[in-house]
């Protein structure tokens, strides 16, 4: 059992206007098995959020904690916040070109596990879980996400998911820009990892819709850089009916 | 990649292509009204059209380094190639050592300066080039039989082994309708101002590399010009790494229609490296297509490349394809790129061309990516430009030769300061 802690969280980033705060001060506790779906409007800091817990260097935490089971993830690099087993499938994934998915997946998986993996399985692996994720096996041959559509880019991340069996998962809005049936076929991944894993994981969606394959345990509102409102699937489906103009009504003006 | 951007542009003062802008986009041409200025005597930019070529030292003055054409070039570090005190000093140093690979339907020979051959469609369009036409003594004949498809790489070693000023001519003559790989290696130390000359015959098919391996002190100036018959394929490939001042300039001309060339060049400049390539492909006859694609990867202080993609669509000319693209990446700080792709629009019609150009750093977008993925920054780091890089090293087509450039490219990243 993992825990992972956000405390009083406060982010900023640099702009050409001097400092700008976009998290105002937010906590969250997730345990491994649990699922939360963040919710909330455009702008409102949610892929801030992931990126911060990852470590974007883009983004600067003025105060609060990260804790994964106790350790301080705020003092890990980048890469080592992968190794103690966190996860962002991003909103954007990057492409970048002349690295093969293939020499990607290994090379990752080389070093979140700190040998390389048995060539044999591994291979299998991989097979698996792109036919699971119902991906061509020319994908493996291809550089990472160059000239992937929006959806394929998707899928790659939660092949990587499955992959590189995370603790904790942050799913940046992997389901839009994904069609109805590759919206079952990456849920159904998502749910795989979990159980297979006891995985817990961050879900940003500003659609129900994904929340019909993947159970939500909590369901946060989250507005103008922290969390305003949490409860259980029907907060969800009353968000579908009424937005967020009751959320937006109660801040104060500043 | 994609990021922090100080792309040169310069389209010539009367082309209008609209769309111009996103790297690999087909464009849709339109023709300006006007032919090009006229007034080129003090524009920059002026057409390559109007570029003097002749085998007349006396054609090209004394440098000043002013020059159009030489103006990113540091004149006192070309061990006096240029001739600065005047005309009248020729090269007299020992030209590198040319040692090619026997094979069946290979000839090679030495030859005198009044072999026919030299020079019968190369002509020197600059002074060093001119310099290295008017001093060599001897040439190196390279010809390939019509007709016969050549499994084997042919190779050319070019060695130097003085740093007395030289100067050196190899002439390479592909048969009609046959099908060769060809390397060029150029190692050693040298001071050598080169033409070579590449005739490629109709239908024929040449794959030429040429590697830039020199030892730290050369410093080498080449002109490398082919001419290429009905519906032949040139593919030249130009790896330069090694040398302290590198200056080629790769010339295709179509000699028939139907013809083909693809022009790609990957450069590694380390600290105090000077490297210039500036390419001109002619377009002056119909339906020939042209791809140019040159990477380079720049780091430690001083280090220094230049690239300018000279491509010359002239009138009366149709059914031209024709797309150039030069990118580098700047390892390190004190480390400078130019890049100047400069596509010129006569009145000809085209089908499509275009032009891309970007000097950039690391794209930090790319570096987090992989290192969210667990994987450490300097691996992270070395990954990515290996994979810049690679894309060009896998036009050379040669395994071995893949693989032995692959592996000073490993080397020169493993140097790489984090
Ligand atoms: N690098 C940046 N430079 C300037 N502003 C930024 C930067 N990154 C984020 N912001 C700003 O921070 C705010 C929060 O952005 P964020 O991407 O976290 O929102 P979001 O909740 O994920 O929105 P969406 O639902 O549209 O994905 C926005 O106003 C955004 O413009
Ligand atoms: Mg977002």
């Amino acid at each position: 059992m993992s825990t992972l802690e956000i405390k009083d969280l406060h982010v900023s980033i640099e702009t050409d206007q001097g400092d700008k705060e976009i998290l105002k001060g937010v906590s969250l506790t997730i345990k491994s098995g649990e699922t939360h779906a963040l919710m909330g409007p455009n702008g409102s800091g949610k892929s801030t959020l992931a990126q911060a817990i990852a470590g974007h260097p883009s983004y600067t935490v003025t105060s609060g904690e990260i804790l994964l089971d106790g350790e301080d993830v705020l003092e890990m690099e980048v890469d080592e916040r992968a190794q103690a087993g966190l996860f962002l499938a991003m909103q954007y994934p990057v492409e970048v070109p002349g690295v093969s998915m293939s020499n990607f997946l290994r090379t990752a998986k080389t070093a979140l596990d700190g040998e390389a993996p048995a060539i044999r399985t591994w291979t299998k692996d991989v097979r698996t879980a792109m036919d699971n994720l119902e991906m061509e096996t020319a994908f493996a041959t291809r550089n990472v996400n160059e000239g992937f559509s929006g959806g394929e880019k998707k899928r790659a991340e939660i092949l990587q998911l499955e992959l590189f069996k995370p603790k904790f998962a942050i799913l940046d809005e992997t389901d839009s820009g994904l069609d109805i049936d590759a919206l079952r076929v990456v849920s159904a991944g998502v749910n795989r990892a979990q159980e297979n894993n006891d995985m817990g994981s961050m879900l940003i969606t500003h659609y129900t819709r994904i929340l019909r394959y993947i159970k939500p345990d909590f369901v946060h509102v989250f507005v103008d850089g922290k969390i305003v409102d949490s409860g259980d699937e029907e907060l969800a489906d009353r968000l579908e009916d009424e937005g967020y103009v009751n959320y937006e009504k109660t801040e104060a003006p500043a | 990649m994609a990021n922090t951007d100080a792309t040169t542009l310069d389209e010539g003062p009367d082309l209008l292509i609209p769309g111009m802008g996103e790297e690999g986009e087909k464009l849709v041409v339109q023709q300006a009204e006007t032919q090009p200025a006229e007034d080129e005597e003090t524009k920059f930019g002026t057409s390559r059209a109007d570029r003097k070529t002749s085998f007349d030292l006396a054609d090209f003055p004394v440098l000043t380094g002013e020059e159009e054409d030489w103006r990113f070039t540091p004149l006192h570090r070309l061990a006096n190639l240029h001739l600065p005190e005047g005309d009248d000093n020729l090269l007299t140093g020992a030209a590198p050592a040319v040692t090619v690979t026997d094979q069946d339907g290979v000839s090679i020979e030495t030859v005198g300066r009044d072999d026919q051959r030299l020079g019968s469609f190369m002509v020197p369009d600059d002074r060093t080039s001119a310099v290295a036409w008017n001093s060599f003594s001897e040439a190196t004949v390279v010809t390939i039989a019509d007709n016969v498809n050549i499994e084997e790489p042919v190779k050319i070693s070019v060695e130097g082994n003085s740093t007395d000023p030289a100067a050196q001519h190899i002439h390479v003559a592909i048969g009609a309708n046959s099908k060769v790989n060809l390397v060029v290696n150029q190692t050693g130390k040298a001071v050598v101002s080169q033409n070579m000359e590449f005739a490629i015959g109709e239908g024929a098919t040449a794959n030429v590399t040429s590697i830039q391996a020199w030892d730290d002190e050369t410093v080498h100036v080449g002109s490398q010009q082919a001419s290429l018959g009905k519906d032949s394929t040139f593919k030249h490939v130009v790896i330069t790494y090694g040398g302290s001042l590198v200056r080629l300039t790769p010339i295709t001309r179509f000699a028939g229609e139907g013809a083909t060339t693809n022009m790609y060049g990957l450069y590694f400049a380390d600290a105090g490296q000077h490297m210039e390539h500036r390419i001109f492909i002619d377009h002056s006859t119909n339906n020939c297509t042209s791809d140019a694609l040159y990477k380079g990867a720049l780091q430690g202080k001083g280090a220094r490349s230049v690239w300018v993609g000279d491509v010359l669509i002239r009138g009366n000319t149709s059914g031209t394809n024709s797309f150039e693209k030069n990118e580098n990446l700047l390892l390190s700080e004190g480390a400078q790129a130019d890049s100047i792709p400069n596509l010129e629009i006569e009145t000809g019609i085209i089908d499509s061309g275009g032009h891309a150009s970007s000097v950039g750093r690391f794209d930090e977008q790319q570096l987090f990516y992989l290192m969210a993925r667990g994987i450490p920054e300097p691996l992270a780091r070395k990954l990515i430009v290996r994979g810049f890089l690679n894309e060009i090293i896998q036009k050379i087509g040669i395994e071995d030769v893949e693989a032995a450039v692959t592996e000073v490219m490993e080397e020169e990243i493993a140097d790489l300061e984090l």
